[in-house]
Order: C-alpha cells, then structure tokens, then sequence
C-alpha cells in the first residue's frame, strides 16, 4: 500500500500543491496573495500534465504515406491501442520515474543501446526520428490493407523477430508524448496572461482604494452602498 | 471557396480585426470597423446555419489535418444555432456601444476597449465552432480573459468594477483550471483530445479516471455558467460593467458556457456513462434551488441591473432544468431558452443602459417615473420585463411553455406536476421583481429635476431591434422551436451512440 503511494510521488505533489493553492486563494485576503494561491493551483496542473505526458516504451508516432479518408479506421486502430497502453504505463510511469531517478541517464542509456543494435541490424530505430523512412522498410514485407499506417508502441509488438531487442529496448524507454507539453505550454501562456491580467488590476484596486486587503476594500465599498441606499 | 470555410470565418475575422482595432484612433472608428466586422461573422454564421440545416454538420480541418490528428471544427445545428444567436447579439450591442461607451470609459481606451470586444466575441464563437476539446478551454479563456478587462473598465463609472473584475477572474481562473484538469484525465483515459474520438473511446469506460474529469470538467463549466451556487462571481460583474458589455455578457457568455456542457454531456459523455444519472439529478436540484433563492433575491434588490443579474442566474436555473430531462423535448426547450432568454436579457440591459446614459444612475430612484421621462425605453424595458416574466406573446412565454410541456413528457425523480407548480411559482417572483420596476417606472412621479440626454439613435435602433424581437420570436416560434429540436434531436442522437455523427 505504501509503496502503491510512493510510486506515484509526482501524483502526490500535484495533489498537495493544487490543495495549497486552492487554500491560499479562499483563505488569504490580500489580493497579490491570491494571485500567487492561484499560480500554484495551475502550476499543480502544469506538473500533471507533464506527468501524464511521460509513456514508458513509448515512440513518437511515424506517419507512413498520406492519411487518406481509406486508412482513417486503421489509423484509428492503431491510436486507440496506444491509448489502452497509455493507461497502463501511466501506472507503472512514477515507478519507472523513480528508476530514472536513481540510475542516471536511462533514457540515454537504452536509446544508445537500440542505437547500437539498430547498426547490427540495420534498420530497427523505431523511436529515432530520422530513420522512419528506415523504419518503412519493415512492413513492406507485410502487405496489404493491415499495414498500421501509424507505427505506435502499440504497433512495436508487430515487429519481425530480429528486430525484438530493438523492440523490447524501445518498450523501456521513457519517452516523452510532445502532446501534453504542447497543451501545457498553451496552458501556461493562459495562466501567464491571467497572472498578468490579475496582478494590473490588484495595481488599479491600490489605486482606486489604497489598498489590496479585501476586507478593507469591502469596508470602503459597504460604506459606498450605504450612502447610496440613504441618498 | 467562401462556403467550405464557413465554420472558421466567423472565428478567424474578429480575431484577426482585433490588433487592427486597437491601431485606430480613439475615436468612433474602432466601434464602425468592430460593427462592421461582426456583422460580417453573424452573416457568415446565419449562413453556416443554413448550410447545416439543409447538408449536415459542417467539418473543418485546421491546416488540412484530417480529425484524429488535427483539429477539426465541427458545427452541427446546435452549434450553428448558438453561433448565430452570439454573432447576431455582437451585431447588435457593439453599434449600440459605440456611443454608450463614450459616457461609460476612460476616452483612450476606446480602441482597446472595441479590441477586446473584438477578441472575447471571437473566444465565444470559437468555443462553439470547435470540435477539439482543449481548444475549447483555449477559447474559453481567450474570451474570459477579455471579458474581466471590459468588466474592469467600467472602472471609470464605479471603481467596484474593479474588485468585481477581480472576483470574477479568480473564480473563472479556477473554472478554466478545473476544465484542463479534467480534460487532462480525459486524455489519460482515452488518449485523444477530438470531441467524437474521445466519445468513441469512453464507449463501456467507466473508471474513477473517467468519472474524476467528468466531475472535474463539469465543476469548471458550472462556474464558467454561474450554476447555482456557484454565481458569486456574476451579480458584481453585470453590475459594474459598462451597459454594453453586460448586455453582450448576459445574453452570450452563461449562453455559450451551456452550449459547451450540452457538448460535453451528450456528444464527450453520452448516456452510456453510467454517472450521467447522477449529474442530471445534481443538474435538477441546483436548477431549482437557483430558479427560487436567485428570483427570491432579485426581489429585494434596489440595483437595476443587480436584479437581472440575479434574475440570470435564476434563469440559467430553467435552462438547466431542461438540459436534465435528458429528452429531445427537454434539451430543445433549454436551446430556446438559451436564445429567447439571450435576446431578453439584452433588450433589458441595452434600456438600463440607455437609463444610464440619458439620466446617469442604475439605481431604482433613477427609474422612477421613467414612463413620462423616456416613453420609449421605458416602453422597451416592459415588454422586455414582460417576456422575462413569460406573458403571452413574447419570447419568455414559449420557452417556459416549452419547458413545462416537456417537464410533463419526460420521466423523473420528481413528480412532473410538482415541477410544473414549481416553475410557475418561481415565475411569480420574477412578476415581484419585473413588477417593482415598472410600478416605479409608471405609477411614481419622478424624483427632482435632472437633465435628461437625449438618446442618440445608435442607442436607441439596436435597442428596439432587440425588443422587436422578443416579441416576434414570441408570436412567430415555429421556426426556432423547429430549430432547436433538431438540434436537441442531433445532440442526443450522438450521446446515445446512434446519431449521423458517426
């Protein structure tokens, strides 16, 4: 049970971080205050997303020919294994995170180890970039309509047998899943403008109060409506 | 050409005429451009609907992308009617605030000011033309972000503006932040962030993960939506902000936020999620609570338009309730609340703001004996009054029709009847509420001598335009009542797996 919660540490602080934020913004009447509370609310959310977006084994997706409105179901397929895998990995993913942690480079390590294997073989770097057109060639054995036109980790487990290692080395990379951090990044561009939206309009509160207590400022503004309803 | 990039014009011209906007002089020229160019999106709109009505939904894809990868803007008729509705009041109320805000203002930042009119219009369409799901937290935020500096700049009447600005954008912070929470579960569970894709997925999923985003998203919209009680921020904001932007705001923002549940409902969840049950039963609960101590409040109120701001925040309360019968009849009655009530709000809050303009004051002493000191937009603020509470012809009465036929059609927790009683008692204290202002308005003599400004005819045209339609969409419903069930029908016809969708 203790171990259950320690692998999912990074969980943990989202969790603490996100209650701390939400605290500081109901409990703290100072204006700036709250925007800080706020801050580290979204950051919370930033540091998920970033979670979520680390897949063990996972390879950036190679597109193979055009995506015509024809392999659209294939292509469905193919994503929504991954998808399936994604869960399962997240799992296991602050485990493996710690591992990271613990032994240094293993992303660096595994990668140079497919790397090597992909010279004996020749043509089996499926996370690599720049070898997907090398990567083509292991399916044009294969023919036919139930070519995956998105090689996914999912699609790893279709590998010819002398590209196993290279397979299985590609199933304990950590790799990172560009879309989460590209969301994050609009995220934090949001949360950037909003900080900078609230923090302009705590500076037009001082000016138009004197100050950036709430209470203070209710008090100014009871006081307002007071004379209001008496005029 | 025009016509395959009908679901993106409307979205792509206001916030391309933005920064344009904000490089005109500070004068009324930035207010003709951003008329212009919301005239332009509402024709493109009425024309997408058409277009959808007759074809289908509209697809688009972002950069060529084909749905699975790229992002796709997808409008069926649901959307088309929303967008529409949004686009025609933008048409309306940005003309209308051309020579409100010149009272209203700090004079330079007129062209900011139409700039972000500009940019919050283009967040709220963008919502409502998207088919991705994080796009619509992006859009979401876009038009939020604008919307708590127009709010501020109301700053100049009444510095509240500012602290309400403040409120509103700590709590719509959140919203938003609860929204991308949720959303991000929803990509854990499913791996894709395409609204019929991740629909597809969650066909037989039913985890914690995807429970905890469904909980997650729909707190976020209810505050975005202001649902009972989660409103704190609303009354203060339509309260101190210009008249135009709370007339903008009231009839659109809440509306579009709706637009984005039913979206996430039935076309994200749809009814083989086994908690949908659950959050109908939450929807018809805070929905009644909201209709009754929201009404209740607005009657004690001495704010004009502190009055229909809780008045909105009851009215949201019907809408609801119709979103949780779950049935065509239901859902179809929320979408004809949603525009009657849009165009109601805004014919109320565009006379208040005439009030504001010609006599200085939202208080209820500025509107007494209103009837003799301004006729007409005392006339406009009583028919509106009138259609808010749901007399017979006008707009309010068929959308409560609507809504009680379809209370008595579908099956519930609660006893149909008691719903109805419960509608119709509610309505009687908005007959409190819209009855104090016009006793003040025609049976009391005015107070003092003040200088009264005439209205100028840019304020006075959108004004009875919007009036004029209160009443037309009360006497001639057909086509809008027509509209809206298809839309309701399209809607859920997805959520339950078996629509055109697929």
């Amino acid at each position: 049970m203790l171990e259950f919660a320690l692998e999912r540490y990074n969980y943990w602080i989202v969790i603490i971080l996100m209650m701390i934020g939400l605290y500081i913004v109901f409990s703290r009447g100072n204006l700036v205050k709250t925007l800080i509370g706020l801050n580290l609310f979204q950051t919370s959310v930033f540091i998920f997303y970033i979670t979520v977006g680390k897949v063990v084994g996972g390879t950036a997706p190679i597109l193979l020919g055009g995506h015509s409105e024809g392999s659209h179901g294939d292509e469905h397929g193919a994503g929504h294994s991954d998808a399936n895998g994604e869960t399962h990995q997240d799992a296991s993913l602050s485990a493996e995170d710690a591992a990271a942690a613990a032994q240094g480079d293993l992303v660096n390590r595994l990668g140079s180890r497919a790397a090597d294997q992909g010279h004996v073989t020749g043509h089996e770097s499926l996370h690599d970039g720049p070898e997907g057109a090398t990567s083509n060639s292991l399916f044009t054995g294969s023919p036919g309509e139930n070519m995956p036109d998105l090689i996914t980790r999912g699609g790893a487990a279709e590998v010819p047998h002398t590209d196993v290692h290279a397979a299985e080395a590609a199933l304990d990379t950590l790799y990172s899943n560009p879309l989460p951090h590209v969301l994050i990044l609009t995220a934090i561009v949001v949360g950037v403008a909003t900080t900078a939206v609230g923090l302009s309009l705590a500076v037009r509160i001082r000016e138009a109060y004197g100050t950036v207590e709430e209470d203070d400022i209710e008090a100014i503004d009871n006081k307002t409506q007071l004379a209001e309803v008496m005029a | 050409m025009l016509l395959n990039d009908l679901p993106v014009l409307p979205v792509i011209l206001p916030l391309v005429a933005a920064p344009i906007c904000l490089l005109l002089p500070n004068n009324r020229l930035p207010g003709t451009f951003a008329s212009v160019i919301a005239g332009l999106s509402a024709v493109f709109s009425a024309m997408l609907l058409a277009d959808v009505v007759t074809n289908g939904p509209a697809n688009y894809d972002l950069g060529g992308w084909a749905a699975p990868l790229g992002i796709v803007y997808r409008v069926d008729i649901a959307g088309a009617l929303v967008m529409t509705l949004v686009a025609s009041m933008a048409a309306v109320t940005i003309p209308y605030a051309i020579r409100s805000v010149e009272m209203e203002i700090v004079k330079s930042q007129t062209s900011a000011f139409f700039a972000m009119f500009l940019i919050c219009f283009a967040g709220l369409i963008g919502v409502v033309a998207t088919g991705d799901a994080f796009n619509v937290f992006v859009f979401l935020e876009i038009s939020s972000l604008s919307t708590y500096t127009l709010v501020a700049m109301g700053a100049k009447r009444d510095r509240r503006a500012l602290t309400a600005a403040f409120t509103y954008l700590v709590l719509g912070t959140i919203g938003a932040t609860f929204f991308v929470i949720g959303l991000g579960l929803l990509y854990q569970a499913t791996g894709t962030l395409n609204m019929l894709d991740i629909h597809e997925r969650l066909l037989g999923q039913d985890n914690r993960v995807v429970r905890a985003a469904f909980a997650f998203i729909f707190t976020g919209l209810a505050l975005k939506l202001a649902m009972f009680p989660l409103h704190q921020w609303l009354p203060n904001a339509y309260t101190f902000a210009p008249s135009s932007v709370t007339a903008f705001l009231a009839s659109t923002a809440t509306k579009v936020a709706i637009y984005a549940m039913l979206r996430f409902l039935f076309t994200v969840y749809g009814f083989q999620f086994g908690f949908m049950d659950v959050a109908f039963a939450f929807f018809l609960l805070l929905g009644m609570l909201g209709m009754f101590v929201a009404s209740l409040i607005a009657v004690f109120r001495e704010d004009v338009k502190m009055i229909f701001a809780y008045s909105s925040v009851a009215q949201i309360g019907y809408m609801l309730l119709g979103i949780s019968f779950a049935t065509p009849e239901g859902v179809g009655a929320a979408l004809v609340y949603v525009v009657n009530h849009a165009v109601t709000k805004a014919a109320l809050f565009m006379a208040i703001g005439a009030v504001v303009y010609s006599i200085g004051g939202h208080r209820l002493p500025a509107f007494r004996g209103l009837a003799k000191r301004m006729p007409v937009t005392a006339g406009a603020l009583i028919v509106a009054g009138l259609a808010l509470v749901g007399v017979p012809m006008t707009a309010g009465f068929i959308s409560k029709w609507l809504l009680i036929q379809a209370a008595f059609e579908a099956t519930l927790p609660v006893s149909s009847l008691f719903l109805v009683l419960f509608i119709v008692s509610t309505t009687l204290l908005a007959v409190g509420y819209v009855g104090r202002l016009v006793w003040e308005m025609t049976l009391r003599d005015p107070e003092g001598q003040v200088e009264i400004k005439r209205l100028p005819l840019a304020m006075m045209v959108p004004m009875l335009i919007v009036t004029a339609l209160t009443v037309y969409l009360g006497v001639n419903a057909e086509g809008l009542i027509n509209l809206a069930e298809a839309a309701a029908r399209q809607l859920l016809d997805t959520g339950l797996g078996t629509g055109g969708a697929f």
